[in-house]
């Protein structure tokens, strides 16, 4: 009997406490962030989407080499002597046209590994972290600054300058080779002439 | 109000109509308000927000629900009992729905002035064990009967308590009565208790006699054992082992959708009301204002059933508050628990409540 009513005491006690300590929480302070409204601070080195300055960009592949997933894909064309591509705000002279640079950011595993490889500082991340699309393409980047048409120009233009450059080495081979030929049969027939001579 | 609207309408049928459909106008607004009153109260207890997109604060998020509720896709499953499947839902929400016949809004409105109103809802609201069960055994689902099984142990155990209860207040109305027989009128109740919150019979009753300092623990006893006996009867926390979302999906509704669903959730919150709207009446002086009505200070006489009509949804509403605070304090119970509380505790003390009460109003 005693033992039944402490059991009664002791459930309607602590029903009560409780039920003090839930209403204490209506009206705490909640913890909701409400989203996209107010959004947390970010930590200063966060990593996030990957960003490329084309304009300090030389071209070397190195982030492409670094990438353990291969998410980063160059193509560069060279520069002919003629053009001024511009330096980089470290100084680097640029020589190569970038063709293509896309990063595929749905298999980027933001290790950061392409940043640090960078001669000129020009890949690096982003604090963004919402660019969720609908399809897996979408999340292609392209950076490459030249379009498509520039691009096969540019390359078109590099194989024209590299035929004229291997016509001119032919022809400079050739004019050698009967340069030298002219001068061989020159230096026979004035063997044959002082030959001549001594008979 | 009959007379009023029959004054209106010039047709005693037409009155008729629009006074029984008073309360499903009032139950629609109350679930509304209530859905988003418990998301709110559930999210603050738990220092969040709760809704917060849909209007100034989420106001209006419940109304969305709604409007989304009703263009949801009917599923019915292959294998249910059709005409069952399809009438329970039905029969559940006309069960809660009966009950607000006998509940007086006010003095100017009460749907029907019997005079076992008390007796009736009791009586009606077993009705929705039917339904629940009806739903249960026609889904076809072993979690939706598990659930209603449960659910009819339930009701039909706590139903007890709350009988023995009730009887002991009606045998303390009895003091005040005319005629010394106590009443079942919820009406003639809350009129016993009028003018001041001294006279409700959570606090023993009208007046200043040594027996309502007597009864005064009594009733507070009685009080709890209702509202204990009531959460069960509406499966609210801690005893929604009917519905338990973590064991049983959502025990006897796991199968409906769309608007089925909706009425079964309406009726949940209907039911929730109708037991705060009785433990109201019954223990708090249901309508009656506990500080005096603005009305009669004015002079105003059209203002006080008005006032009445808030005292009583204030009271009401209150009390569906304790529940969602209940629901957030406490863990679900064992059957074996749940078997233990109602049938070791409850009706014992209930019993023993019924007999001093008895004896007091005797001397």
């Amino acid at each position: 009997m005693k033992q039944y009513l402490l059991n009664t005491w002791e459930a309607l006690s602590t029903i009560f406490i409780g039920m003090k300590i839930t209403f204490g929480h209506l009206f705490v302070p909640a913890v909701t962030i409400q989203y996209p409204d107010v959004r947390v601070r970010l930590p200063e080195r966060v990593r996030n989407r990957l960003y490329v300055n084309m304009d300090d960009c030389i071209g070397c592949l190195q982030c492409a080499r670094a990438c353990p997933v291969d998410c980063i894909d160059i193509e560069t064309v060279k520069s002919l002597p003629t053009e001024d591509l511009g330096k980089t705000s470290n100084g680097k002279k640029k020589a190569l046209w970038v063709t293509k640079f896309d990063i595929d950011i749905a298999k980027c595993c933001y290790c950061q590994l392409c940043v640090f490889p960078c001669p000129t500082e020009c890949i690096y991340m982003t604090d963004v972290y919402e660019f969720s699309e609908f399809g897996r393409n979408d999340l292609v980047y392209k950076f490459a600054t030249l379009t498509n048409e520039e691009a096969k120009e540019k390359a078109a233009q590099y194989d024209v300058f590299m035929e004229e450059k291997e016509r001119q080495k032919a022809e400079a081979a050739k004019a050698k080779a009967e340069a030298a030929e002219k001068a061989k049969k020159e230096k026979e027939n004035e063997e044959n002439k002082e030959d001549n001579k001594d008979k | 109000m009959h007379q009023l609207l029959e004054e209106i309408f010039g047709s005693e049928l037409i009155a008729i109509i629009i006074a029984s459909s008073l309360p499903l106008i009032f139950i629609t607004v109350l679930v509304i308000f209530a859905v988003l009153l418990e998301r709110k109260v559930a999210g603050h207890m738990q220092d969040r927000l709760g809704p917060m997109r849909v209007g100034y604060h989420g106001i209006l998020q419940t109304i969305a629900d709604f409007f989304k509720l009703i263009q949801k896709e009917d599923i019915v499953a292959d294998t249910t009992d059709k005409r069952f499947f399809n009438l329970a839902p039905v029969l559940v929400f006309a069960g809660s729905y009966a009950a607000y016949a006998a509940l007086p809004f006010s003095s100017a409105y009460i749907g029907s002035r019997i005079d076992l109103g008390l007796f009736y809802i009791v009586a009606i609201s077993s009705l929705v064990v039917a339904g629940i069960l009806m739903a249960g055994w026609s889904s076809n689902n072993k979690y939706s009967l598990l659930g209603a099984m449960r659910s009819a142990a339930q009701i039909v155990s706590y139903e007890i308590p709350t009988v023995l209860v009730i009887l002991s207040m009606v045998m303390i109305s009895a003091n005040f009565t005319v005629d010394g027989k106590g009443t079942l009128s919820l009406m003639e109740i809350s009129e016993i208790q009028t003018s001041s919150f001294w006279n409700w019979f959570v606090l023993g009753g009208a007046g200043f006699s040594l027996s309502k300092f007597l009864l005064l623990p009594f009733t507070m006893a009685a009080f709890l054992i209702f509202l204990i006996s009531s959460l069960a009867e509406v499966n609210r926390t801690p005893f929604d082992m009917p519905e338990a979302e973590s064991e049983l999906v959502a025990g006897y509704h796991t199968e409906y959708s769309g608007m089925k669903f909706a009425m079964f959730f309406l009726a949940e919150y209907a039911n929730m009301f109708a037991v705060s709207a009785i433990a109201a009446a019954i223990f708090f002086g249901g309508y009656q204002s506990p500080i005096g009505y603005l009305g009669n200070s004015l002079g105003i006489e059209w203002l006080v059933p008005i006032e009445q009509f808030f005292w009583f949804s204030v009271k009401g509403v209150f009390f569906v508050f304790v529940q969602m605070w209940l629901r957030w304090t406490l863990p679900r119970v064992r059957v074996d628990q749940l078997m233990t509380i109602c049938w070791k505790y409850l009706i014992p003390y209930a019993f023993v409540n019924l007999t001093i009460i008895g004896i007091i109003s005797l001397i």
